[in-house]
């Protein structure tokens, strides 16, 4: 017997789906649960149901659910060996390109692509790349494009990047003014950030380099596969792939197709 | 020799435990007590500063006679192993009895929270599961706790009186009504038998 609860969890995932092509069906249920029992709560319904036949009738109700169904919080800088092990060991490499693509898929509100860009500009290597910034949260990538941060934040960025092997201030990217930290505009003109899903749309270009960091955590493994066989059609051979200080290839259908470039800091790289 | 069923214990498939400040101390006390043989997993989150790997297995797997780990996301949730939630994610068990991770918005400031933990754990076990809070500064775990109690699971308190710092067993207590409210020794025998082939 299946309760209410998944009944109606299956019914508006579908809903979703038919009426907004947006595909939620095969994200992890245990987080989708509790953002969806969130988002019913802040939106005023008694049930998903309720939730159901507003969404359908009300299209701007979707763009407000879509805030609670991907919202992450994420650092700049997070996990700085990440970035110790790219600066080090991967930008020698990257520097052997004339020109470079990189991807960033699923890219929230801009930390992670911030984060790249610096790293990339200290490195002397931003002029020559072009950074794919994606995600499926217009609002989301709104605010990648703003790059505007709260100064509350500002000093974890900052311990972070000094941490990445950082050799300069990370001052020297922003400016604060009224609690905001805005970034550096020059940081993002080579930046196309794009709407894209990793559950319904395909590749679309080569790449030397994906990351993809803290998404697939909220995909089941059927979606997992899917998504990561996007970013191995999407890497040029020897291209290179990073994902979240939890995730790995070690469950992936695609596991075969990469070898482990570092595995500690979840850098791995085409075969 | 406590007995089990005399608290209405019935037996679990899982074991989760929830501790903030003062954690270190209470959990030296109890998992270096759980036997090798155990046949359930025991999942725990500790409050941790984000921005910094936990110590936690480092510092628990020389104590233990089980395997201690920090899961990885969709890894199976298999016995005999101590698992922490690593610092600076929600950890979840999902209803296929495999952890999943995410970096959704602190829940009352923390991330991991108790909470999170116990309430996916208690829709994945129901009421085969059994729910520890230990000490603590704030009420992350009540609500869990509650969620454990609803499923039919079987719930735990650290006495507060006893404990380094007593809100947080003092909200469970009041807000999940547990099975039972023990000192940390006798916990540490409570385990030993639920996780155990003695049970």
């Amino acid at each position: 017997m299946t309760d209410s609860d998944a009944i109606e969890t299956r019914l508006l995932l579908d809903a979703i789906y038919l009426r907004y092509h947006y595909d939620f069906r095969s994200y992890s249920p245990a987080s989708l649960k509790r953002r969806l029992a969130s988002a019913r709560r802040q939106l005023g319904c008694e049930t998903l149901s309720a939730l159901q036949e507003r969404l359908l009738h009300e299209p701007n109700l979707f763009s407000q659910l879509l805030q609670f169904l991907t919202v992450q919080v994420s650092d700049m800088f997070r996990d700085p060996t990440f970035f110790k092990t790219l600066r080090e060991q991967i930008v020698p490499v990257l520097r052997t390109y004339p020109s470079i693509r990189i991807w960033i898929a699923g890219c929230s509100s801009g930390e992670e692509l911030y984060s790249f860009a610096i790293l990339l500009r200290e490195e002397g290597l931003l002029e020559r790349t072009t950074i794919y910034a994606t995600d499926i949260n217009p609002n989301a990538l709104h605010q990648a494009e703003q790059g505007l941060y709260p100064v509350e934040r500002v000093p974890a960025f900052t311990e972070n990047h000094r941490r990445s092997g950082a050799r300069c201030s990370l001052s020297e990217y922003y400016t604060a003014a009224y609690g905001s930290a805005a970034f550096d505009r020059s940081l993002r003109k080579q930046v196309v950030f794009s709407d894209h899903s990793l559950a319904t749309d395909s590749v679309f270009g080569e790449m030397q380099l994906v990351s993809c960091r803290n998404v697939l955590i909220y995909f089941d493994r059927t979606l997992q596969d899917r998504a990561i066989g996007l970013m191995k059609d999407a890497l040029c051979r020897r291209g290179f792939l990073g994902l979240g200080s939890k995730e790995s290839l070690l469950l992936s259908a695609h596991k075969a197709a990469f070898r482990d470039f570092s595995p500690s800091e979840r850098w791995y790289q085409k075969c | 020799m406590l007995n089990l069923e005399e608290l209405g214990f019935a037996g679990c498939d899982a074991v989760v435990v929830g501790a903030s400040a003062g954690a270190v101390e209470a959990l030296t006390r109890i998992l270096p007590e759980l036997p090798a043989e155990a046949r359930v997993p025991v999942v725990v989150v500790v409050h941790l500063p984000p921005n910094r790997p936990s110590l936690l297995p480092e510092l628990f797997r020389p104590r233990c006679a089980l395997r201690v780990q920090e899961p990885d996301d969709k890894q199976p949730v298999t016995a005999g192993t101590i698992w922490f939630a690593p610092s600076d994610y929600h950890l979840m068990i999902e209803r296929d009895q495999a952890f999943s991770l995410s970096v959704d918005e602190p829940v009352r400031f923390s991330r991991p929270s108790i909470d999170v933990l116990f309430e996916t754990a208690a829709d994945a076990y129901g009421p085969r599961l059994c729910g520890v809070v230990l000490t603590g500064a704030n009420d992350d775990g009540a609500l869990g706790a509650r969620a454990i109690r609803d499923a039919g699971g079987f719930v735990v308190a650290q006495d507060p009186a006893l404990a380094d710092s007593k809100e947080m067993p003092t909200a469970t207590i009041a807000r999940a009504n547990p099975q039972w409210i023990a000192s940390l020794p006798q916990i540490a025998d409570f385990l030993r038998q639920a996780t155990g082939s003695s049970s």
